[in-house]
């Protein structure tokens, strides 16, 4: 790739070609706001928040979509386009449920931190507003569009990473709102209820149903971890407060799976806190399985097998391992067969 | 997988076969769909059933379930007839070609429309685009590999993919996608009867001594039991106890009365997992462990990737990670296994695998790694055979169909094939105690062709009595164009209908996997459940 030479705030970079001004200004540690940009779609222009002064250019354009050229001078921080941004936001805000006091993304939104840095603290734009039922028909994600601000984000990584085209925009100026096909529940439509909407929305429009007042973004610790299902590897942040994972998450930059999840790999959680839990070894007495401690449990299957080797031989012996286990312990389990009890019996699910 | 998944949006063709890739590995199947909405890449799925893949397909050939070889071989047939396959790789990389002329010469497309009802010149066009993209790259899964022709459906995969020069590039590959999280890893460790970790033969004596070096003790040289091979060995007394970590076999093996009837011949049966499942309600102790997120290890994926696992939270209750129980036992058996954390079991495993040589807890906790990855310096292994194969030259290797061990007659005229759903996994042992995932899809359905339906009277959730020689299960029903007239499909995560009371456990000859994909049942109404 060529490389280019512009100037950003006064600061001379060199980038590779192709590139746009967001994403040079990203490398080079320079904050340009955005709302419907997500690095996992194609660059839209859609909420203009992200507008720069490029010299020469007849018009403010937008850093998400605008190619870096050589010796462009950018600024990413006039007064002017202070102004815009704060009338758009202010705008957007205008027809917003102002709930932050219990919004799940409280702490985790991009409009309430844009609203903070420009100190947006009334609406100079009284008027009509919309109040919309909330979708509540399945139980993992939940539809707000009383706090969309119709980026189109669900729209677009709906369509373009997920394929499946649930969301559209429907109606026109004021009225305009993202909806499903005949304004379905996403329940009756082909959804597969992945939550890659949840993912990229930058409000508190979709959120995950499950993880409703268990947790603020600032409360919890995120855990980067890998997907206990299938065999893709997806990486994942747990985010856990108090012991208890409240909502899983994905860095768009980690992992093969690059921020996107499957309803699993996202939803499939609770089962790790679930009160059913095997919590202590049980051992079978007069047929029926009673709790017993470590200690006892260890002795009885130990001496057990001990027993069983030496009468009947190792072969007597067989062991399961188990796929969902780590490679350490499926390689001392089958060390354990083969240098403790003597056998090549071991197996797992690998055919199941 | 020979290839990454990061390189599926190179391939111009991508043919999918006994995978139902959207709802079994969705992440895969994004960079699938990438592939033809970015790139100008097509698929073609072969399957039984109208899976939601075919949506994005340019061809979709819906094969009897089971004909698998006879459809592959018939791919070859039309490509090298109409001298379409890779000369140049063929001539350079391959060998026992002129054998495989000869066996696929038989496999006409008129011939394999009579074995598979795949019609003629739809298997001639899938081949022509097959053979015609510049990297093609070969998909499959558990639709290829659980039937008693499994292996050789594999070896077909591989005829098909040297035939066509298609290995060692990115977008091409002979690529099965794992079906669990550590599956490979499980296999790469070991887990198996034949060898120990990096697949090292149990009857090589260089690698006998190895262990003595390392582990102290001498292995015995003869292969051990496969899963299903153990159960026969309980029944018939010569297999005493069993030791079951995080495994559910009442719910997932095949025949499942013969299972159960198994286990309850054994002396001592000890289960170790996070529930009580319906295998360690037949246990004789139960052992606590936990979950992936209250561990540290590592997992390998389906393209060979070994990726960090990092514990979230502290145990639950009394519960204690797998690796410590395994060692507490061991210990109390006599043998000093005696580890203080899991980076001291990942060094043992560098130390004893040549794949893994490279591989230590402090380097994957920075980054993961794709082995074959023999020492520190090592950049891991994205693509394999891209010089040579493991054996020098690829060999074609001739496969004749063979029929499925049972076949749909009079008193069982329906082909039941099983699989899973999006919004479960495996035996449910994880996500039917998941709330959210549980009310969304809370209960097994037969799909069933509308055709067949209507010949019964059975309309969409009225219950299904459904019979093989081994069993009944009663389920609901949903009738659906998704599968072909005369096979039915049923999910196998839910206990309250248990379809593997139903499935067959003929086995491959070679690689001991049961026929879960193909059995004969019979169909009839029900009033209730």
């Amino acid at each position: 790739m060529p490389k280019i030479s512009l100037t950003i705030n006064d600061k001379k970079i060199e980038a590779e070609s192709g590139q746009t001004i967001l994403e040079v200004a990203k490398e080079n540690g320079i904050k340009i706001p955005t709302l419907c940009h997500d690095p996992r779609l194609e660059p839209y222009g859609a909420c203009r928040v992200c507008l720069v002064e490029v010299e020469g250019a007849r018009n403010f354009l937008p850093a998400c979509a605008t190619e870096i050229a050589n010796g462009m001078v950018v600024k990413t921080n006039t007064i002017p386009l202070y102004k815009i941004r704060r009338t758009i936001v202010e705008l957007l805000l205008s027809d917003h449920e102002l709930s932050c006091v219990t919004c799940e993304s409280a702490g985790q939104c991009q409009l309430q931190d844009l609203a903070y840095e420009l100190g947006i603290e009334e609406n100079r734009f009284e008027g009509e507003r919309h109040t919309y039922t909330i979708e509540d028909y399945n139980p993992l994600i939940e539809r707000d569009l009383n706090k969309c601000i119709l980026c189109g984000r669900c729209v677009r990584i709906c369509e373009e990473v997920q394929q499946d085209r649930i969301y559209t925009f429907a109606n026109r100026g004021f009225d305009a709102v993202v909806t499903t096909p005949y304004d379905r529940s996403l329940i009756e439509t082909k959804c597969e209820l992945c939550g890659q909407c949840i993912s990229t929305c930058p409000t508190g429009a979709l959120t995950e149903k499950m993880s409703r007042y268990k947790g603020r973004i600032w409360e919890i610790e995120k855990v980067k971890t890998i997907c206990p299902y299938c065999g893709c590897g997806c990486e994942l942040e747990l985010q856990v407060k108090d012991g208890e994972i409240v909502r899983v998450s994905s860095d768009v930059e980690g992992g093969i799976n690059k921020g996107n999840t499957c309803a699993k790999g996202r939803f499939g959680y609770d089962f790790v806190n679930h009160p059913d839990r095997l919590t202590s070894p049980l051992v079978r007495k007069d047929g029926k399985l009673v709790e017993a401690s470590w200690d006892e449990a260890i002795k009885t299957v130990a001496d057990k097998f001990s027993r069983i080797k030496k009468r009947h031989g190792p072969d007597a012996i067989a062991g399961l391992s188990s796929a969902k286990c780590t490679n350490e312990e499926n390689y001392l389990m089958q060390k354990f067969m083969r240098a403790v009890i003597g056998t090549n019996n071991i197996d797992h699910c690998a055919r199941l | 997988m020979t290839n990454s998944i990061a390189d599926i949006y190179k391939a111009d063709v991508i043919l999918v076969i006994g995978s139902n890739t959207t709802e079994n590995h969705p992440i895969v199947a994004l960079e699938m769909k990438r592939a033809v909405s970015d790139f100008a890449a097509e698929i073609i799925v072969i399957d039984p059933r109208e899976i939601r893949l075919t949506e994005y397909a340019h061809t979709w050939l819906s094969q009897k379930p089971g004909t698998d070889v006879a459809v592959l071989n018939g791919l070859m047939n039309v490509i090298i007839g109409e001298g379409l396959e890779d000369k140049k790789f063929i001539e350079n990389r391959t060998e026992s070609y002129e054998e495989l002329k000869k066996v696929v010469a038989n496999y006409t497309p008129e011939e394999v429309e009579k074995i598979s009802g795949i019609p003629a010149d739809s298997l001639r066009e899938a081949a022509r685009l097959f053979a015609s993209a510049k990297n093609g790259a070969i998909f499959y899964c558990m639709g290829i590999t659980q039937h008693t022709t499994g292996t050789d459906n594999v070896l077909s995969i591989a005829n098909l993919a040297m035939l066509t020069g298609n290995i060692g590039r990115p977008g091409t590959g002979v690529n099965p996608l794992r079906g669990q999280n550590n599956v490979q890893g499980a296999c790469d460790m070991g887990a198996l009867p034949g060898c120990i970790s990096g697949y090292q033969n149990v009857c090589d004596s260089g690698i006998i001594d190895k262990c003595k070096d390392i582990w102290g003790v001498k292995l015995p040289k003869k292969p051990g039991l496969s899963i299903t091979e153990m159960t026969d060995a309980a029944l018939r007394g010569e297999v005493k106890a069993i030791y079951i970590l995080g495994e559910n076999p009442m719910l997932s093996d095949p025949d499942l009365s013969h299972v159960k009837k198994a286990f309850e011949k054994l002396d001592f049966l000890v289960v170790q997992d996070i529930f009580l499942t319906e295998t360690a309600e037949l246990a004789d102790v139960v052992l606590p462990g936990v979950t992936f997120a209250e561990k540290d290890g590592t997992f390998t994926n389906t393209e060979r990737r070994v990726q960090r696992v990092r514990r979230a939270i502290t145990p639950v209750s009394n519960a204690r990670p797998d690796w410590l129980i395994i060692s507490d036992l061991a210990k109390a058996m006599g043998y000093d296994m005696d580890y203080t954390t899991v980076a001291e079991i990942t060094k043992e495993i560098a130390d004893i695998t040549p794949t893994y040589g490279g591989i230590t807890f402090e380097r994957i906790s920075g980054e993961s790694v794709q082995w074959p990855c023999p020492d520190a310096t090592h950049p891991g292994t994205p693509i394999l055979h891209t010089e040579k194969f493991a054996r020098g030259l690829g060999k074609f290797h001739t496969v004749e169909y063979r029929p499925p061990a049972e076949e749909p007659d009079k008193e069982y005229p329906f082909i039941l094939t099983t699989g899973r759903l999006l919004y479960h996994f495996h035996t449910g042992t994880m996500t039917r105690h998941s709330m959210g995932l549980d009310e969304v899809c809370k209960e097994a359905r037969v799909e069933i062709n509308p055709e067949d339906a209507k010949k019964f009277k059975i309309k969409d959730d009225d219950w299904v009595e459904l019979a093989s020689r081994r069993g009944r299960v009663k389920v609901k029903a949903c009738v659906t164009h998704r599968v072909p007239k005369g096979t039915i499909f049923v999910p196998f995560h839910f206990k309250e209908s248990p379809i593997n009371m139903l499935t067959n456990s003929a086995l491959d000859p070679i690689s001991k996997i049961p026929e879960l994909k193909v059995c004969a049942v019979r169909v009839k109404k029900t009033r209730s459940k």
